[in-house]
């Protein structure tokens, strides 16, 4: 791929403005509260959009485009069962909570609401695996640059780090927030365009299904059974596995999302900001899995353009760089890398963000030093962003290095997330359930996991125990993970509970369901209040799920 | 600050730099024989005057 003059400029233009954004964002910086959670002050939109951003990383764009080559619209899934009735979830149900227990962070609630030990465990595990998933990204960052561009991978690593860094360390949550907004336009703006391309040249969606096989232009068709589609898996493991215990586990418990609606400026903009949300997210499967689809297709054509080729399967990872080549002229070419750029940036900063509240306020005000002052927590959370990034550099050369111990940590920070969901599920809506409980329910279900893992066996990997059964992918075995581990923190957190002692309601006021003041809704038009909004959102995705069953 | 103004300046900027090279360069992409930066330019152009309009206009 050859960038011109125009490409550069596009890209240099592109920094100036993130770098601006934050420096005019650090006058209004004077507490720690301002630098890590914003102190309330989003408005919805931005909060919405910020809280699509800082999921759509540049590994989420390039993947989801080479899985719609690879697997084709049942990808979807990811989206239509499993992101949109989430974020229905955590916005009707679960901000009341989050946001009315005035907790800082999502380990701040669990402290709240159990104890210090359930508190401790989440925040450090959290931590550790925002630093890696970062520096993974960049990894994947530097690669591809390196890949398509020539770009040596330490130049691409340092400068996006630098650059991430600046503004965030400058204004903080708000900065990201803001350049998160930016971000998503962005990518919209450089992606959608190829997606309407990539699709004309294949002849429409009509074109695109006559050329690729009839299960790759359906998602539901042919999931009553596994061996019938590439994923290879079936409906219960997609509807249970991916859409309850994955995605509500994703979108509800991790701080990352979370974070960006609680930094919204009231209770209800907290609540409609992942409803609201949900609408772009619903379409964003036509801007990056639709491209991968329609590039099969044009494989099959007499195009002279094929998927690149390594070894004896298709690269799928390329389908995005790829059609961008051949689609775009020096100019929109230099958008959608810049596009590309900020994906990667924004998933960073969310990363970065997210991990320098929980360390400042669950590990360093928590364990480390309590009771200074507030002055000392904000320039605290300044060098937490410095050496959180330091860190996350480190680890994008280690995974240079060492493949094997990133794929391991990577299933050690699956197992430990599969359970969460039943945690926050119980202690939300369940009053009886305590502490203990919840301690003894998350380290099972991690046991459970790890247990899963160690003996079945899917495309060559897991059965470290011994091999009782072969999934036919290891998409299924992550789904069936994610549903033992779910099942068994749930029944362990009850069973525990039930054998040790409650806390007192007046100590669960705003943290439980049935002990907290709803806001009171009378007066409002229905596109004001959360849950009528969130029917309509659902009714779109069901849609969706008929247009393409 | 008002973040629709920041936006619409980043985008309109963007979107001429884009138009312009539709209207000026004769290079078409390999896969299409449509002036991509010249559609595309303009939709950027747009959104951002958009983001601009609604920026100022509560203000003024």
């Amino acid at each position: 791929m050859q960038l011109a003059a125009v490409d550069y400029l596009i890209l240099a233009i592109y920094f100036g403005f993130v770098l601006g954004i934050g420096f005019a964002v650090r006058r209004r910086i004077r507490s720690s509260a301002d630098f890590l959670t914003s102190s309330h002050s989003m408005p919805t939109w931005i909060a919405s959009l910020a809280f699509l951003a800082a999921n759509l990383g540049a590994q989420e764009v390039i993947g989801m485009c080479a899985s719609g080559a690879k697997y084709g619209i049942m990808t979807a899934h990811f989206y239509w069962i499993g992101a949109v009735p989430a974020m229905i979830f955590v916005g009707v149900l679960m901000m009341p909570f989050y946001y009315g227990s005035r907790a800082r962070s999502v380990p701040e609630y669990l402290k709240l609401r159990f104890d210090e030990k359930t508190r401790g465990l989440n925040a450090i595990s959290f931590a550790a695996m925002t630093v890696f998933s970062s520096g993974i990204s960049m990894y994947a960052l530097g690669l591809l640059f390196q890949l398509i561009l020539g770009w040596s991978f330490t130049a691409s690593v340092l400068l996006s780090a630098a650059i991430v860094l600046i503004y965030t360390m400058t204004g903080g949550l708000t900065s990201a927030i803001y350049n998160e907004v930016l971000q998503f336009f962005l990518i919209v703006l450089g992606f959608a365009p190829l997606a309407i391309l990539a699709v004309v040249r294949a002849g429409g969606w009509a074109g695109v299904s006559a050329r690729v096989p009839d299960v790759m232009t359906h998602t539901w068709k042919y999931a009553g059974d596994a061996s019938q589609n590439p994923m290879g898996v079936e409906w219960f493991s997609l509807v249970f596995g991916l859409g309850f215990v994955l995605s509500f586990g994703y979108w509800c418990t991790d701080f990352l999302v979370v974070q960006r609606a609680m930094a919204a400026q009231s209770m209800s903009a907290a609540r409609r900001t992942p409803v609201l949300a949900a609408f772009p997210k619903m379409v964003m499967p036509f801007i990056v899995i639709v491209p991968g689809i329609a590039a099969l297709a044009m494989t099959s054509m007499d195009l002279g353009y094929s998927l690149p080729v390594k070894g004896n399967s298709y690269d799928y990872d390329q389908a995005m760089t790829t059609l961008m080549a051949q689609f775009y002229p020096s100019g929109m070419l230099g958008i959608g890398l810049t596009a590309l750029m900020a994906s990667f940036m924004s998933g960073m900063a969310g990363n970065v963000t997210a991990f320098n509240t929980v360390f400042t306020y669950d590990i360093y005000q928590a364990y480390i030093r309590k009771g200074a002052s507030d002055a000392h927590y904000l320039s605290v959370g300044r060098w937490t962003t410095v050496w959180g990034i330091g860190l996350s550099v480190a680890t994008a050369y280690l995974a240079q290095q060492f493949n094997n111990i990133m794929d391991f940590l990577q299933l050690v920070f699956g197992f430990v997330n599969a359970p969460l969901f039943a945690t926050f599920l119980l202690g939300m809506f369940w009053r009886r359930a305590t502490g203990h409980g919840a301690f003894t329910g998350l380290l099972s279900g991690t046991g459970a996991a790890a247990l899963t893992h160690g003996l079945t066996m899917a495309e060559g990997k897991g059965a470290w125990l011994a091999n009782l059964n072969e999934f036919p992918s290891t998409m299924a075995q992550n789904f069936w993970i994610a549903i033992f581990a779910w099942s068994s923190c749930f029944v362990v957190t009850i069973a525990v509970s039930l054998a040790t002692k409650p806390k007192p309601a007046a100590e669960l006021e705003n943290l439980v369901y049935g002990l907290t003041v709803l806001p009171d809704e009378s007066g409002w038009r229905w596109y004001q209040k959360p849950a009528p909004l969130g029917l309509v959102v659902l009714a779109a995705a069901a849609l969706l799920n008929v247009l393409f069953w | 600050m008002d973040l629709r103004r920041p936006a619409g300046l980043l985008f309109s900027i963007l979107g001429v730099l884009v138009l312009s090279m539709g209207l000026l360069s004769p290079e078409r992409a390999r896969l299409t024989d449509a002036n991509v930066n010249l559609w595309s330019g303009a939709v950027i152009l747009g959104f951002g005057l958009i983001l601009t309009f609604l920026g100022y206009r509560r203000h003024s």
